[in-house]
């Protein structure tokens, strides 16, 4: 090859050629990626083989669900597109979950599966799987690569889709023939699609109406949702909150977007939400929704939902506005460039009225727990969790009781600093997704607040954490239940405990296994076998202590939180019920 | 009430499962589909006859929209225009008088017969909704051996469909 053909870079003709693996991390590196999380396989193996120089960092994870729970963990603590290799057949189907969680929650993947080759696709060849098929309603969009020629398209095509109009996974599955079939393609300069157009024009005349509409309201809410941090709309959203003093409630998934210290926030709504923001839903005269999608978790039964409000719903995904509840103005369009242009035409108000009748809600009903003597609070251990780190600790829940305490007990104030599965609600998450949200914020405590039941549902991507020095602090909330059924069997079915208990502790005693250890599993020991420092702790004395060591090491921690077995999420409001039928018995 | 819904979509493999699957998973039924490549052979053109109140086919236009590789979608039933439907019915003859009342019906409704048997004729009928519905009751009373149809196919009679363009 002469010394032209290696500088000249204008012309494909002149271009040596790459296999279509080599094209996969070229893609990857192009699109910015970190991190690579995966586990590989032989329908992978041309990839992998050209991992082995990459600039980035791989992560083998234990499981392929790991590698994609990581990959959301991470895109979630930056706001970049979680990246994840995996091989065929079992490989790809092991990701469906993980791909299932991003898609509900709107969470910007690029997962790259091996397939067989293509002549063998159909022919129930080794590893074989129809991932195309099977990923297909858990994904925003899906790509077979039937040649190398169209990889580098392919790859910048999935980075744009994963990270724009509302986010999502996308799977980009590769036959192992195109891995190692050679190209003169290059990745394109800039993505152009005909048919997928996430930018959205502002409508005048919708703006004008919206502003128009809150101007004239006298009891105006802010109902605030995922697509709010996706967007990044916080500073926006607390310039109209503060203009016209609107007080603000976030979903789940939006907690930290406002910050839940300012007098304006009335923290989270729904289910478990406070009574504040419950209350204040029912009595709004509008209610703005901005980048949320009025799921059941959040509005009970849907006909008495806001019933005295009329509702503005902003979202990017048009077909979000009314699928449940009815607007009265749709908005469509990303939240930030809405709420900007809305900023000016919104009049400074007081509401004095409303903001009291608020205020009053919420000293009245501030979340609380009952206190004891002898057993420790999983709710303490969260006010700890927030103390100890002053504020500032990543909190990336599991599914369930854990997951509620830890979005009512810890007053979030930055965007991206609560990591939950909201709409899937994956038991299984929290684990390896605080591993991949440490990986996107070095240098940032990052707890994970999971409970017994969930942890060991992936338990063993400790072990990541461990090999790659990641200073999570595992915080485990042992109730010896899986907690959250318990407490609808308690409420819902009588008392009666049917399959969700978990320890030793609390068995009829002909149910004892005496042969075995008295905590099962002994968390600190499997914690210890993974190579983390563990400690199991039963008193609130022991809470802060511990978690300041274990932040303080550096290194990876699990502390098991010994915790009242038959504590309950409260308030409560009973799914498919009205704010009025909300179970509260905090004392 | 049916809606004729026209889906312009890139023409490549995959996409057809898509735009199924999508309506199929969020409990919808599809009454017919007819899918075929436009002039424009990279793109096809999906005609969906979806039954459901405004509501659902809302709901269904929007989810079909936002589908990465549908370049646009038109509700038909919304604006003017003309619909189509093949069908190849075979009606058994029980003795010739049967035989020319159903060829006299079938040319009523401009309906060819395309083939005869001793013991049956084949017809092709073309017509909207309405005529190929009418059509069928009136052969209702003579027994149908088999009947195949190609579902509705439509097309705007006034401005170009992309009046609705998508997004």
């Amino acid at each position: 090859m002469n010394d032209k053909a290696d500088t000249d870079t204008s012309s494909p003709a002149t271009q040596p050629l790459k296999t279509g693996a080599q094209c996969v991390i070229d893609g990857l590196v192009k699109a910015g990626c970190e991190v690579l999380f995966g586990y590989p396989g032989g329908a992978v193996l041309d990839i992998f083989n050209c991992l082995y120089e990459a600039p980035f960092n791989f992560v083998l994870t234990r499981h392929e669900q790991g590698a994609v729970h990581m990959a959301d963990g991470y895109a979630r603590a930056t706001g970049k597109a979680g990246c994840c290799l995996v091989t065929s057949g079992p490989g790809a189907t092991n990701t469906v979950t993980g791909l299932a969680t991003a898609y509900m929650d709107g969470i910007p993947l690029v997962c790259i599966t091996g397939q067989v080759a293509l002549n063998m696709i159909g022919n129930d060849a080794f590893q074989e799987a129809d991932v195309i098929g099977i990923t297909r309603p858990v994904t925003k969009h899906n790509f077979l690569v039937r040649n190398a020629d169209e990889l580098p398209d392919i790859i910048a095509k999935a980075f744009y889709i994963a990270t724009t109009g509302k986010p999502g996974p996308v799977v980009i599955d590769i036959p192992k023939n195109v891995q190692k079939a050679k190209t003169a393609a290059l990745p394109p300069e800039t993505v152009t699609m005909r048919a997928y157009h996430p930018d959205v024009p502002i409508n005048a005349t919708e703006i004008a109406r919206f502003a128009e509409l809150i101007n004239r309201a006298s009891r105006p809410l802010l109902y605030v949702g995922g697509g709010a941090i996706s967007g990044g709309a916080a500073d926006v959203l607390a310039q109209v909150a503060h203009k016209a003093n609107i007080p603000v409630t976030t979903t789940l998934m939006a907690l930290g977007i406002f910050p839940e210290t300012d007098p304006l926030s009335l923290h989270m709504l729904g289910m478990h939400g406070s009574v504040a923001a419950n209350y204040a839903v029912d009595h709004c005269d509008l209610l703005i929704s901005a980048g949320a999608r009025f799921d059941d978790r959040v509005t009970g039964k849907i006909s008495s939902f806001a019933s005295k409000a009329a509702i503005v719903h902003i979202d990017i995904d048009r077909s979000s506005i009314g699928k449940s509840v009815r607007a009265d103005l749709g908005v469509h369009g990303y939240v930030k460039p809405v709420l900007e242009a809305v900023l000016p035409f919104v009049k400074p108000a007081e509401h004095a009225e409303w903001l009291e009748q608020v205020n009053r809600w919420k000293e009245r009903f501030p979340f609380t727990y009952p206190q004891s003597e002898d057993t420790l609070m999983p709710q303490y251990v969260i006010e700890q969790i927030d103390a100890v780190s002053a504020g500032k600790a990543v909190v990336v829940t599991d599914v369930g009781q854990n997951q509620m305490w830890a979005a009512q007990f810890f007053r979030y104030t930055r965007p991206r600093n609560f990591i939950t599965s909201g709409g899937l609600g994956t038991m299984g998450f929290g684990l390896p997704a605080a591993i991949g949200a440490q990986f996107g914020r070095h240098g940032e405590p990052v707890v994970c607040v999971t409970g017994d039941g969930g942890v060991q549902m992936n338990f063993q991507e400790l072990v990541v954490a461990v090999e790659h020095r990641i200073p999570i602090v595992v915080v485990i909330l042992n109730n010896g239940f899986l907690g959250m059924v318990r407490q609808w069997q308690e409420l819902f079915y009588g008392r009666r405990y049917s399959g969700v208990m978990l320890s030793q502790h609390g068995r009829a005693p002909n149910e004892e296994i005496p042969e075995a250890p008295g905590y099962l599993p002994d968390f600190v020991k499997m914690a210890e076998a993974h190579g983390a420092c563990a400690r199991r702790i039963f008193k609130e004395e022991e809470v802060g202590p511990a978690l300041r060591e274990a932040l303080a090491s550096g290194k990876t921690w699990v502390i098991e939180c010994i915790v009242a077995p038959e504590a309950n999420v409260f308030p409560m409001i009973p799914p498919g019920s009205h704010v009025a039928e909300m179970i509260n018995r905090t004392v | 009430m049916k809606h004729i819904i026209n889906c312009l979509v890139e023409n490549q493999p995959g996409v057809l499962a898509r735009i199924v699957g999508l309506i199929s998973g969020r409990g919808y039924n599809i009454e017919t589909l007819n899918v075929g490549p436009t002039a424009d052979p990279t793109v096809s053109k999906m005609t969906i006859v979806v039954p459901g109140d405004s509501h659902i086919i809302e709901q269904v236009t929007h989810q079909l929209s936002k589908q990465v590789d549908v370049i646009e979608v038109v509700n038909m039933t919304n604006r003017r225009h003309l619909d189509r439907e093949l069908i190849l019915v075979r009606v058994a003859t029980v003795n010739h008088h049967t035989r020319a009342e159903i060829v006299d019906l079938a040319a009523l409704f401009m309906a060819r017969v395309v083939a005869v048997q001793e013991d049956s004729v084949t017809i092709q009928m073309v017509g909207n909704q309405e005529t190929v519905a009418d059509f069928l009751r009136l052969m209702k009373p003579y027994a149908i051996v088999d009947i195949s149809r190609t579902g509705v196919i439509a097309v705007g009679r006034d401005a170009p469909e992309s009046a609705a363009k998508k997004g």
